[in-house]
């Protein structure tokens, strides 16, 4: 087991290194100059210009420049904003929580619907709920969510106000962030009625981030299930005379689930591109919409730094997932 | 979606088997009425798309001044040169909606060309070398896969200049990975097989060997992934086009004239909602077939 | 320790919340700091210099006057380079947690605010790794400023270089905000002298309590203000980037008042009657920058054309929306020395179809430049430049659009030899017509690192600007800018395209907020009604 996860994290290091690469290339070929942008409609000399430009280290050799990145990274350095000048690690851990908030909010509401919607459907293959719940999760599935969240915006916010339009919680509430999380924090508080509002913030943007893992994950649900219900020792203990309730809940279920988990691990990527839409359209305070903002303003150390925040975030939990899926299945581990 | 496993299809060898197989693909696909609906939707789409000049009642890019913001022909104030409404300098929506279906396809269709293209030489390179081509190649793969594609995608574009071409660039690279680990897994599940063997000792060079030998025999999974490409092309570049890093107005692109619209989400409805429609009903039609290709395509389904 | 010292300071803040009145601005962007000198962003601005900091002279309130501030009164010497200026006494600095004052603001203070700006060698120079003063050498202050003094505990004396009409102006900008050298000691002591740009303490209206990056900026009414007390008790920011969020959270009682409205919403604000709305023209220009240097542009009498060729009311209505002014001079008419004699060229293709054939320019190609973002005084650069493309086609011209990312489009506008008319804007900083007219006109700005983009080098216009600047007599001053008007309006290097009105949508229950001409947003003077 122990040799599974080592080489499983040895076969990481190029792949990490490849990304530091990847971020540091890419954010020195972006064309658009950071010190232009600070001089903006007025201008800069050209004096002036070299000046600023070496006090930002961009005057050395790109490869120097490279290793010079690296050599902070190992230092834990990510560099610092050119805009607010603050470190990158601090902005982003002040702005990740918002985004784990949400992320996990949206794959909380997925897992939760998602799951038993594709037992059922699988149960009742053909059914009437089969149909209607797959033909809604393919609708899901290819719903262009930056439209989707402003139609809830308009009809929920606008129309009916029966939910916030933006942030995280109402201002009338103010407390200590002990772990950025606003649910926990405002249950921390103990002030009335400031969970609940946390909770109407959160819902609309989780909803929307929450569709398209919802659709994949009842598919994928729905699938594992016909796919195990098909397999000899399921038909066996049916055949055996083993009431139905118990066939799915104790052979098919729990086999179905392996792949179902795999997936739901893997809608991580999802989440994050589907952050950087939902967290735009919500002013949702999270490292979507930083990012964002930060390519739109040649932000280049936190473009560089959050790209490979953002790619090492995905890969650990990759092997999460890898080294979870290998724990319920050995025939993995020992290939 | 998940990697679909390496499926071999009965060997191809003459044109009757084909025309059977055919037959039978169409037999499995008829069977899904999504499918068919997606199928007729998706041909409409492309009827659209090829005759725009002759359905669209305006010009797409024509603004008529005296026509701002007018709503959809049943709303009162609308009028019925313009069914759908105008947008904020005089267009007529359904114009800018029909012109928009030209470019979603052609979005669509160079996406997963370039990824098809690029994903299957290297997955060949990678399946039928081993090795360190295959090392570096697929590492390469993993690095891109590590990113959010909607992420990478983004940042490839700022790179290289926001726009309709570079956007597209931007997610081609973005999926060929997908292509690639397909190509390579069935190249070499394939490798192993005795027609491949047999035409080597044949004296079939490596060229000759990887695209005329192996390749066909890979195209199942292939297809359905460049189905599943296709819809994700259209919804991603609309999403660019959204972020303002897409096709650059005064291009009808649906995601930027979405983007455009945004900014009368509470005044004029019908240039946020028409839009987004569009691109729902197109994405959503392309999945359908895709779901349908899959199920004719693949034997491991069918038989359950 | 930190923690519990927020933590303790939150309960208190939240039990006095039931009978406390709150004042929520929807923000539109994230302060990038709380020191006003490193930064140039408005909305930075407001965060920071406007609400804890005050300044040696300030703006008089809705106005581009000057008005004493923490300087009570000055002399200036009859050379016009030396400033003095006697300080007002009694000034308490505010406190945190981390900084209690000893003593009262001087001309110490003084000193440090400036020099640390100024001096490369000052050891608060870059007290963040990183960190420039752009404003402080854009406005040209360490060639301005020779050497600055204190004759006592109360008196500064500024001595400049050369003279300069609008430098009582310039110190009225955020970027000379005062700050405390006694908290810097501090801070220094401590360690931590980043603290500076997070928990700021100043001499202004608010205090600082708190910020959660990206979502809300707290303050609380400083007690010990020296002037008018604010009348509310907290003040929040709740950044909010998306107008029409903004606009639904108006609606929504999420805030009580929001900046730049989309001009497509105006309509529907007015028709609000839980909102009201203030409007004002703004102190910014809009333009169409020829390249002057480049024929045929380089004749004024094709410029000439092409201005008489384009519908300017299509571009207010369609763009703005209505909300602007379609600009006949460089400077907007809220500006002093504005000159309203002058008559705009006249929409007529063609008289300009005409004029164009006797310049003998047939089947002219041109491009047009459309900036990449939004800025104040150009909601939509690229229908702006859709528009002016259709109507050039009416007169034979064939523009074709172009456009950049935004940092290229900046720097690549400024190359010589530029191909094209470039679309861009200027906000006034401190309201002096020279700001406008010397920045964006004359012959020192047509070169490297200026900002004339239509390269046009006039020297009697230049000459008269110089004149002005050095004048210290505004009437004479005003005479000078009304001449150089005349003179630009007959070369038309640029086409001037309008200047955008301001609107301020607030909700009814709010009385008191006073609009800036220089698109500050204040708020010790807002009152909410129960």
């Amino acid at each position: 087991m122990v040799r599974f996860i080592l080489s499983k994290l040895l076969y990481l290091v190029p792949t990490f290194l490849g990304i530091t690469i990847i971020a540091f290339s890419f954010v020195r070929i972006l064309p658009g100059d950071p010190v232009l942008l600070m001089a903006g409609e007025r201008g800069v000399t050209p004096e002036r210009h070299a000046e600023l430009s070496a006090q930002l280290g961009y005057d050395k050799p790109v490869v120097m420049q490279y290793f010079d990145f690296l050599g902070r990274l190992m230092h834990g350095d990510f560099g610092n904003s050119l805009v607010t000048k603050k470190p990158v690690l601090t902005e982003f851990m002040a702005l990740f929580p918002a985004t784990v908030e949400l992320g996990l909010c949206a794959i909380i509401i997925a897992t939760l619907i998602g799951v038993p919607v594709g037992v059922l459907a699988a149960i009742k293959r053909g059914s009437w709920f089969d149909q209607i719940s797959m033909t809604t999760a393919l609708v899901g599935f290819s719903m262009p969510i930056f439209w989707w969240g402003l139609l809830l915006i308009i009809f929920f916010s606008g129309i009916l106000g029966w939910t916030p339009v933006s942030g995280r919680i109402s201002l009338l509430y103010f407390f200590p962030n002990v772990t950025g999380f606003m649910l926990i924090d405002s249950l921390l508080s103990g002030q009335k009625g400031a969970f609940t509002s946390a909770l109407s913030h959160l819902i609309l943007p989780s909803v929307v981030l929450a569709t398209i893992p919802l659709a994949v994950i009842a598919r994928q649900t729905r699938s594992a299930m016909l796919e195990v219900m098909g397999e000899d020792y399921v038909r066996t203990a049916r055949a055996k005379g083993m009431p139905p309730s118990r066939v799915i809940g104790v052979h098919a279920l729990r086999n179905a689930m392996i792949p179902v988990i795999t997936t739901i691990g893997l809608q991580i990527g999802v989440l994050m591109a589907g952050a950087i839409l939902t967290e735009t359209i919500f002013s949702w305070p999270g490292i979507g919409k930083w990012m964002i903002d930060s390519i739109a303003r040649r932000d280049y150390p936190v473009v560089q730094s959050g790209l490979l925040l953002i790619a090492a975030l995905v890969m650990v939990v990759n092997l999460l997932v890898d080294l979870t899926y290998g724990l319920i299945n050995p025939r993995i581990r020992n290939k | 979606m998940s990697d679909i496993a390496p499926t071999p299809v009965v060997r191809l060898s003459d044109a009757a088997i084909r025309r059977r197989m055919l037959a039978e693909f169409w037999f499995y696909f008829r069977q899904n009425r999504g499918a068919v609906a997606g199928l007729f939707v998706f041909i409409l789409l492309v009827l659209i798309a090829v005759f725009a000049p002759l359905l669209a009642p305006h010009d797409p890019t024509m603004q008529y001044r005296d026509a701002l913001l007018v709503p959809p022909a049943w709303q009162e104030g609308g009028r019925a040169a313009f069914p759908l409404g105008t947008d904020a300098v005089g267009r007529d929506m359904l114009s800018r909606l029909i012109y928009g279906a030209q470019y979603s396809l052609f979005i669509g269709i160079v996406v997963v060309a370039i990824a098809l293209i690029g994903g299957v030489i290297l997955g060949l390179l990678a399946g039928y070398f081993g090795g360190w081509v295959d090392t570096v190649i697929m590492r390469v793969m993993d690095v891109i896969l590590a990113f959010p594609s909607l992420l990478l995608a983004l940042v490839l574009v700022a790179v290289l200049g926001p726009g309709l071409t570079n956007a597209m660039i931007a997610i081609a690279i973005v999926y060929q990975p997908h292509f690639a680990r397909l190509t390579r897994a069935a190249v070499m599940s394939e490798m192993k097989r005795e027609y491949v063997t047999a035409a080597r000792v044949a004296g079939a060079g490596n060229l000759r060997l990887m695209f005329k030998t192996i390749l066909p025999n890979c195209l199942a999974p292939l297809i359905v992934q460049a189905t599943l490409s296709f819809s994700s092309a259209v919804l991603d570049s609309a999403a660019l086009g959204f972020l303002g890093m897409g096709a650059q107005p005064p291009a009808p692109e649906w995601g930027t004239m979405l983007a455009e619209a945004r900014e009368f989400i509470l005044r004029a409805w019908w240039v946020v909602t028409f839009p987004g429609l569009a691109i729902l009903i197109s994405v959503l039609a392309i999945n359908l077939m895709g779901d349908g290709l899959r199920d004719a395509l693949d034997p491991k389904l069918k038989r359950s | 320790m930190k923690k519990l010292l927020v933590f303790a300071s939150a309960l208190a803040m939240s039990a006095a919340m039931a009978e406390a009145k709150t004042f929520v601005y929807c923000s539109e962007a994230s302060p990038e700091g709380f020191d006003p000198a490193p930064y140039t962003a408005g909305g930075t601005f407001d965060a920071s210099a406007h609400p804890v900091f005050n300044r040696l002279t300030e703006f008089k309130k809705g106005t581009t006057e000057v008005e004493p501030s923490l300087a009570e009164s000055w002399d200036v010497s009859a050379d016009g380079t030396e400033y003095t200026f006697h300080l007002r006494k009694g000034v308490k600095w505010q406190s945190n947690e981390k900084f209690t004052p000893t003593r009262d603001f001087n001309a110490d203070d003084v000193i440090f605010s400036y020099e640390r700006q100024g001096k490369a060698d000052h050891p608060w120079h870059q007290y963040i790794p990183g960190i420039t003063y752009e404003y402080y050498t854009s406005m040209a202050m360490p060639e301005l400023i020779k050497s600055i003094d204190k004759i006592d505990d109360y008196t500064v004396k500024f001595t400049l270089n050369q003279p300069e009409a609008p430098f009582l102006a310039n110190i009225a900008m955020p970027f000379a905000s005062i700050i405390s050298k006694e908290y810097a000691d501090v801070l220094e002591a401590a360690g931590t002298k980043e603290d500076m740009n997070n928990l700021p303490i100043g001499t202004g209206p608010f205090k600082f309590v708190a910020y959660q990056k990206d979502a809300v900026i707290r303050y609380q009414k400083n007690p010990d203000y020296w002037g008018t007390a604010p009348i509310v008790d907290d003040l929040v920011f709740a950044i909010t980037p998306d107008a029409a969020v903004r606009l639904q959270k108006l609606k929504a009682g999420e805030c009580h008042l929001m900046p730049y409205p989309a001009p497509a919403d105006i309509e529907a604000i007015k028709a609000d009657p839980n909102l009201k709305l203030d409007e004002q023209a703004g102190l910014n220009v809009g333009y169409l920058a020829y390249n002057t240097t480049v024929a045929p542009f380089d004749n004024p009498a094709v410029r000439k054309a092409l201005n008489m060729a384009i519908n300017k009311q299509a571009i207010v209505d369609a763009v703005f929306q209505g909300a602007a002014l379609p600009a006949k001079n460089p400077i907007p008419p809220t500006m002093w020395s504005y000159n309203d004699a002058i008559q705009d060229d006249p929409y007529d293709p063609e008289a300009a179809k005409k004029m164009l054939e006797e310049a003998g320019v047939a089947g002219l190609s041109m491009k047009i430049w459309a900036m990449p973002v939004q800025r104040p005084y150009m909601p939509n650069a690229r229908r702006t430049a859709e528009l002016m493309q259709e109507d050039l086609s009416k007169v034979g011209v064939n523009a074709e659009i172009v456009s950049y990312e935004w940092g290229e489009y900046l720097a690549k506008s400024m190359e010589p030899g530029r191909d094209g008319a470039v679309i861009l804007g200027w906000t006034g900083d401190n309201g002096d017509p020279d700001n406008f007219l010397s920045v964006l006109l004359s012959c020192d700005s047509a070169g490297e690192g200026g900002a004339n983009r239509a390269f046009w080098c006039n020297e009697d216009f230049s000459k008269l600007l110089k004149e002005a600047k050095t004048t210290a007599d505004p009437a004479t001053r005003t005479s000078l800018y009304e001449q150089a008007q005349v003179i630009f309006k007959d070369q038309a290097p640029w086409y001037t395209i309008a200047h955008s009105t301001q609107y301020v949508p607030m909700s009814n229950k709010v009385s008191g907020f006073v609009m800036s001409p220089l698109g500050d947003f204040t708020f010790d003077t807002v009152d909410i009604a129960e």
